[in-house]
């Protein structure tokens, strides 16, 4: 049973590193003044503003936290 | 409530008033090196839920809580005499929320101290960028009160962009230096210990330590497609039990929570967004989670902001989340007596978990409604179906000022 569940936790590292490594062998030079759509207020890489109080009750209602812009523990009496 | 409805609206009017007079200065040179107003953002939610697992009463009884959350920041900016950016942002949030459970510490009474609480926290950021070198350098400073619970908190940041703009290495030291009040169920207090209320006596306190370093890599793929990996490993140590949480054994005695005083986390989340022809964009994100108390949890998010016209968009959006419980968990009655941790807070246990709602943006070009300054409004409702029998809903409101 643990020989099936590690050789699962290889794969998925496997399959995690391949398309990693896809996406940044995919990459190409963009030039700023091809970046309109980049720059578009709904394409930022983060957690908007507007999602701040959201954050906030996923991490008080749910164990898990962090690496999402979210409080990671700490600040405030909560998990 | 009423007090910090009226607050929000006098931040609104305040800030509207202060925009109106900002006059036009025509010497570019002294303008670079004045403090600019960038930018202001006012966020205002109401989040509701009920549930039947309240951890306070050992896992067992009403969840109803209700929050009514407002921040304001504001953001300045100024150019040094090296060209560097300095950006300056202060921010002031204000919670007020009511517990039904919380109001079970003493059952007896009509209403607990802590029944309904008002939490405020400010914080102050400033960065320095290096436009040049692509670098930028800040520090954060932050504060929270609550009825039993102060934070200090301090961050320190670090970020390098490619000469190409098309790359980004960041990382941020975060650590919160925090003291919690020790309140316990009043069936569990020891004799003449207090009840941390206004007239019950005083309560020992103990503090608790959270320490993060956060590293994420953003990459832009192609002029569509753009993502970034985030890992955020944390520590913490010091009182990590709410202590007037309950208990329940299998042989009917009951304690307070006890659980173990230092926990290491480590969430490892990938997001990517694309721009899918002129109207759709996917927001995507993953991210995985471990912890040395056997949490482990996956979150999967999906929203497709949809360009009805360039100025006004909505934004469907789906989470799902699975966690596996902590291994110090069982339900009410179900714990043996002589474990060494324990816990009946269902937060902790294993479950699933499913988000969905929809946003509304609107940014046009002369402003909302009309007012330049607006420069856009955001409102979002989400509703919250966890498997353990706990529903809530939030309905959020973010407006943009710009000078």
């Amino acid at each position: 049973m643990k020989l099936i569940q590690n050789k699962s936790k290889l794969l998925f590292c496997t399959l995690l590193f391949s398309v990693a490594v896809s996406i940044l062998n995919s990459c190409t030079s963009v030039k700023e003044y091809q970046k309109n759509k980049l720059n578009d207020a709904e394409m930022t890489l983060s957690a908007r503003k507007i999602e701040k109080t959201e954050l906030n009750f996923q991490s008080y209602r749910e164990g898990s936290s962090g690496a999402n812009g979210g409080k990671t523990g700490g600040g405030c009496g909560c998990n | 409530m009423k007090k910090i409805c009226l607050s929000v609206v006098g931040m609104y009017l305040s800030l509207l008033s202060a925009l109106s007079q900002t006059t036009p200065n025509t010497d570019s040179s002294y303008k670079r090196r004045k403090l600019k107003f960038e930018e202001a953002n006012i966020v205002s939610s109401y989040y509701k839920q009920d549930g039947n697992h309240a951890a306070v009463t050992g896992g067992i009884g009403s969840q109803a809580l209700t929050d009514l959350s407002n921040s304001i920041d504001v953001k300045l900016t100024r150019y040094d005499k090296f060209n560097r950016k300095h950006s300056y942002s202060l921010e002031v949030g204000i919670d007020h929320y009511t517990s039904a459970s919380s109001d079970k510490i003493d059952p007896k009474t009509l209403s607990s101290a802590s029944h309904a609480d008002t939490r405020i926290y400010p914080s102050f950021n400033w960065t320095m960028e290096n436009e040049k070198k692509g670098t930028t350098f800040g520090a954060t400073a932050s504060y929270s009160q609550e009825f039993d619970y102060q934070s200090f908190g301090a961050a320190l940041n670090f970020s390098k962009i490619t000469e190409n703009k098309n790359s980004e290495f960041a990382a941020k030291l975060q650590a919160y230096l925090d003291k919690w009040k020790v309140i316990y169920p009043i069936e569990l207090r020891p004799q003449g210990y207090g009840t941390g209320g206004e007239d019950g006596g005083s309560v020992g306190s103990q503090p608790r330590n959270s320490f993060s370093v956060l590293v994420s890599y953003s990459q832009v793929i192609n002029t569509r497609l753009q993502a970034t990996l985030i890992i955020e490993p944390t520590y913490q140590q010091g009182l990590l039990a709410t202590k007037y949480q309950r208990v329940y054994f299998t042989d009917g005695s009951e304690q307070a929570e006890t659980l173990p005083d230092k926990r290491f986390k480590i969430p490892l989340g990938i997001r990517a967004n694309y721009f899918l022809g002129d109207r759709f964009i996917i927001r995507s994100y993953y991210r995985f989670y471990t912890d040395d108390w056997g949490l482990r949890a996956h979150t999967i998010d999906l929203e497709v902001p949809v360009k009805i016209t360039p100025f006004f968009s909505l934004s469907p959006f789906y989470r799902f989340y699975t966690q596996k419980g902590i291994k110090y968990f069982a339900p009410y009655g179900m714990h043996q007596s002589n474990n060494t941790y324990f816990t009946s807070d269902y937060d902790l246990s294993k479950f699933t978990s499913n988000y969905f709602g929809m946003g509304i943006r609107i940014a046009p070009p002369k402003g909302v409604l009309g007012i330049q300054q607006l420069n856009s409004l955001e409102l979002r409702f989400g509703h919250y179906i966890r498997s353990t029998d706990l529903n809530s809903n939030i309905v959020s409101l973010h407006l943009k000022f710009k000078p």
